[in-house]
């Protein structure tokens, strides 16, 4: 069986949702094998090994830390070069498309990004993605070099299967290109006890109707009551009312949770090409025409005011 | 110095976009403009001189004839000329044919900064500033929602810097021109053109170049040349609307019976 790279995301050794999803994903193709680029290898592997990964390459080089996307590139195309995969798997977050799309030219291999399912196909793996707000499935392959596939948070469910990776040190010659973008400071987002919006199996999300940054508390409880995370539309962040990092839309977050709430958000192109794959979707909007109603599963007409407090209490008195 | 802005002639996002049966996009059926997600990186170019630094902003599409439309409003916004690579083979052509083309084009004008919006508003891949910058063999500066350019001279010269928000911190970062940069959406809004400015934009030099031009074969673009094809395109059936309900004081409580019904609570 050939071996799959998948390029593992993480934050300091902690291994991200997205990346056990490609590992399940990989074992569908063949066998997995993680690469590990910067510090915190050691803690990774059993996580690595538990959702399948047969070997981790372990990048652990100071430029990896210091310069943006190219030494990654250096690596991974390395690491491709030597171990002649069958495909690589890297989650689609900005800097993930960004380490793919390079790969992509420096092996001459076809890329597809943003796929939210994989499976094995006659030709090599055959990827669907959500295009067009979310209004067309597309099913493509790679026809040149070696598969490349950026795959979006949620695409599959993380499932174990425990192995004892083998793990190899790689030293790798990087190019002149690699130390070009200095990244001369990382200032770490606040930690939240929220999930991740992109891992989060419940978003609840506020719009323009939430009226103002004091009054996010009312999403917030209600996505605390729900275990869930929170998201806001494109006019609330550029209204100031909420970060930018909670953004769901076409230009923020796409996610694709269970359930989505959308809270005095009407629904516009932009936010609903952020949110459209979402199994379930419940708004509640004082505006009975607002284009969201026309993609729930369950709507209320109302005051967010009166009806997202009657929902936060019952919701704990059902608990 | 001299700077290129990419920009892209994308059908109507606010359209029903689809598909042809080749699988490529259907460019004829909805309306095309220049990419929202492009005046970012115009504006930015724009802000960038009358910062102070010294440069000549020249726009580059590719695209069928009426891709000049897209250069047409980005002149009117501001900046010298622009180049327009149009030929009948690169229609089909994926990301990495796309990247191809601009670099040549983008070497042929030359370059100290390359601006491109974060992605297209329609097959939004979000990659052709880091495919470019890997084939002009220069940093890339990419999904910046802050940029400045300083210390440039007439010679080049000079570093970009930026705020990026990586997928788990803010992030600064810098390198030395010549460099490929992407703005976001968060830059900052776009200037609407003048009247002054459209009337001024009919008289800037728009240069028509064919893949001859460019030194590139017509085998190495166009949708046969492509390294990943589309087997199937499926419209979506629409979202079966559910039960919206009014709320006369229980609506709360109505939609946390709903939610416990689908085992959320």
């Amino acid at each position: 069986m050939a071996e799959i790279l998948v390029l593992v995301d993480h934050a300091d050794g902690a291994v991200r949702k997205p990346t056990l999803e490609l590992l399940t994903l990989a074992r569908r193709l063949g066998e997995p094998s993680a690469v590990f680029l910067g510090k915190g290898a050691e803690g990774a592997t059993e996580t690595l090994g538990k959702y399948g990964a047969q070997k981790v390459y372990v990048v652990d080089a100071p430029e990896v830390d210091d310069y943006l996307v190219a030494p990654a590139v250096d690596a991974l195309t390395q690491i491709a070069g030597s171990s002649e995969p069958g495909a690589i798997l890297v989650a689609s977050s900005a800097e993930g498309r960004e380490i793919a799309a390079r790969v992509a030219v420096r092996l001459e291999s076809g890329l597809i990004t943003d796929a939210v399912d994989i499976e094995a196909g006659a030709d090599g793996p055959v990827t669907e993605q959500s295009v067009f707000a979310a209004t067309y499935q597309v099913k493509a392959h790679v026809t040149k070099g070696t598969p490349i596939i950026t795959v979006k948070p949620n695409a599959a469910t993380p499932e174990e299967s425990p192995a004892t990776p083998a793990v190899e040190a790689v030293t790798v010659d990087f190019t002149a290109l690699a130390t070009g973008t200095r990244v001369v400071s990382r200032a770490p987002r606040e930690k939240s006890d929220r999930p991740e919006l992109t891992e989060a199996d419940i978003v609840v999300s506020g719009g323009r109707g939430v009226n103002g940054a004091e009054n996010f508390h009312v999403i917030e409880s209600v996505a605390d009551a729900l275990g869930a995370a929170v998201g806001a539309s494109r006019a609330a962040v550029d209204a100031g009312w909420y970060p930018h990092s909670h953004q769901v839309g076409q230009t923020g977050t796409q996610v694709s949770p269970q359930l989505y709430i959308a809270v005095g958000i009407s629904g516009a192109i932009q936010h609903r090409a952020g949110m459209q794959t979402s199994k379930t979707i419940v708004a509640i909007n004082k505006d009975e025409d607002a284009p969201i109603f026309d993609l729930v599963d369950y709507g209320v007409v109302g005051d967010l005011f009166k009806v997202m407090p009657q929902l936060e209490a019952e919701i704990n008195k059902r608990k | 110095m001299k700077i290129v802005v990419c920009v892209k002639y994308v059908p109507d996002a606010t359209g029903d976009r689809g598909f042809n049966d080749d699988g490529t996009t259907d460019r004829e059926s909805v309306d095309s403009l220049l990419s929202e997600l492009d005046e970012y990186a115009i504006e930015q170019a724009l802000k960038i001189v009358e910062s102070g630094v010294e440069a000549e902003i020249t726009y580059l599409t590719v695209g069928p004839d009426d891709a000049k439309d897209a250069l047409r409003k980005a002149l009117a916004m501001g900046g010298d000329n622009a180049i327009h690579v149009n030929d009948d083979d690169i229609a089909g052509t994926d990301a990495l044919g796309t990247s191809l083309i601009l670099a040549k084009a983008i070497e042929r004008a030359g370059f100290d900064l390359v601006i491109c919006g974060m992605a297209s508003t329609d097959a939004s891949m979000g990659v052709v500033p880091a495919m470019l910058a890997e084939r002009l063999g220069v940093p890339q500066v990419t999904y910046l929602d802050e940029v400045t350019v300083e210390g440039t001279t007439v010679k080049g010269g000079g570093t970009v810097k930026g705020r990026r928000e990586g997928d788990v911190a803010t992030e600064l970062i810098e390198a030395a021109l010549p460099a490929v940069v992407s703005v976001t959406d968060r830059t900052g809004e776009a200037r609407y053109p003048s009247f002054k400015g459209i009337m001024a934009a009919k008289k800037k030099n728009v240069e028509a170049l064919d893949l001859d031009d460019l030194g590139i074969e017509s085998d190495q673009v166009g949708l046969s040349a492509a390294w990943s094809i589309v087997d199937t395109a499926t419209k979506r059936p629409p979202r079966a609307k559910g039960e919206v309900v009014e709320d006369e004081g229980e609506g709360g409580v109505q939609l946390a019976g709903f939610l416990a019904a689908k085992k959320f609570i």
